[in-house]
């Protein structure tokens, strides 16, 4: 989605220049929430204030909203159709793997390595297996994280 | 207070939903599926499936159409959506007011020190709660179906991860695989 959004708004309709909007993938990405949506209430208030990114929030959310909307009030029509059925036990499997495919992928980019991996084995292993909420293991995390920044690698603070 | 619930908790999924749509799935399945069970972990996983297909954020799409299987009304949908955009709203708008570069902060390199090995265990979760039985079938049961989604995932996956082969085409390609199989 972020090659289609930069097109639109950077090269169409110049509403951010290319370094700027780069600054914006990076804040938006360490903003909670949704990235494209992050990134459309910026760019709304950039160009016309708080109804800007109303507006454009509206935009970005009204397509997806309409037609899931649509699926949600037919597909339970369908769902216990024999042919619906057949294909949807053929495609929840493969959908089981699009997710823990890109864990590889997140885990080379998060750079895991022998020192941290027991913070995802761990989080993963109480979540699977003792229901643990996953919003509080991103709360500890980041205490954690913060904690650990603080009072055991002070020097890291100044390494960037 | 239905409606009450699906505001505080596509709140909480908007609020604490580090790390893109794939590490909110976990968090959207804690709260939804596990938590107050609003969808089965087959509807979860079919919903998923919709939402690669269709164009938007995943996020939205789950919010959408959760509130409306969740209350069987539009307003729910309309609830839940806003709810898991609103956090992003203030925060976005705090952060264009002042643009702050605060991912440059170290205090905040010290938080996503933590933040980004768990987002990776969150991933991997959400792929461990739905190798289940919904979704799987079991062995003891219907030791053929069990078999070929074995299959299925293992050729989902290495498709994905080896060859690149986009999602909507692994969906289209597993759908047609299990017309024929089943």
């Amino acid at each position: 989605m972020v090659p289609l959004i930069e097109k639109e708004i950077v090269d169409k309709r110049k509403w951010i220049a290319k370094e700027d909007f780069i600054d914006l993938l990076a804040i938006s990405q360490s903003t909670p929430g949704i990235l494209a949506v992050n990134i459309s209430i910026f760019i709304g208030y950039k160009l016309r204030g708080i109804r800007g990114s109303i507006v454009t929030t509206m935009g970005t959310v009204l397509p997806s909203f309409l037609i899931i909307l649509a699926i949600a009030m037919f597909f339970h029509n369908f769902k216990d159709n024999v042919v619906v059925e057949r294909i949807f036990k053929g495609i929840r499997p493969a959908v089981v793997a699009l997710i823990a495919a890109p864990t590889f992928s997140m885990a080379k980019s998060a750079k895991i390595n022998r020192y941290n991996i027991w913070i995802p084995v761990v989080s993963a292993l109480i979540i699977w297996l003792l229901g643990f909420s996953p919003i509080w293991i991103i709360i500890i995390a980041g205490i954690g994280g913060y904690l650990y920044g603080r009072f055991h690698h002070p020097e890291t603070n100044h390494c960037k | 207070m239905l409606y009450l619930q699906l505001f505080y908790t596509f709140f909480k999924i908007g609020m604490f939903g580090f790390g893109g749509g794939y590490a909110m799935l976990s968090m959207i399945q804690g709260e939804v599926v596990t938590r107050y069970g609003w969808l089965t972990s087959q509807e979860f996983t079919d919903i998923v499936a919709i939402s690669q297909m269709t164009p938007g954020p995943i996020g939205i799409n789950t919010a959408t159409y959760v509130g409306f299987t969740a209350t069987g009304n539009v307003w729910g949908s309309v609830i839940a959506t806003f709810a898991v955009v609103f956090p992003s709203f203030i925060l976005m708008l705090a952060i264009s007011k002042f643009f702050l570069k605060y991912q440059k902060h170290p205090a905040v390199e010290a938080v996503f020190s933590g933040l980004r090995p768990a987002v990776v265990g969150l991933l991997a979760s959400a792929a461990l709660v739905l190798m289940n039985k919904e979704n799987f079938g079991s062995p003891q049961e219907d030791i053929y179906s069990f078999t070929m989604s074995c299959i299925i995932f293992l050729v989902a996956f290495i498709g994905t991860r080896k060859y690149k082969v986009s999602p909507i085409l692994m969906i289209v390609a597993c759908g047609i695989a299990g017309l024929v199989l089943y």
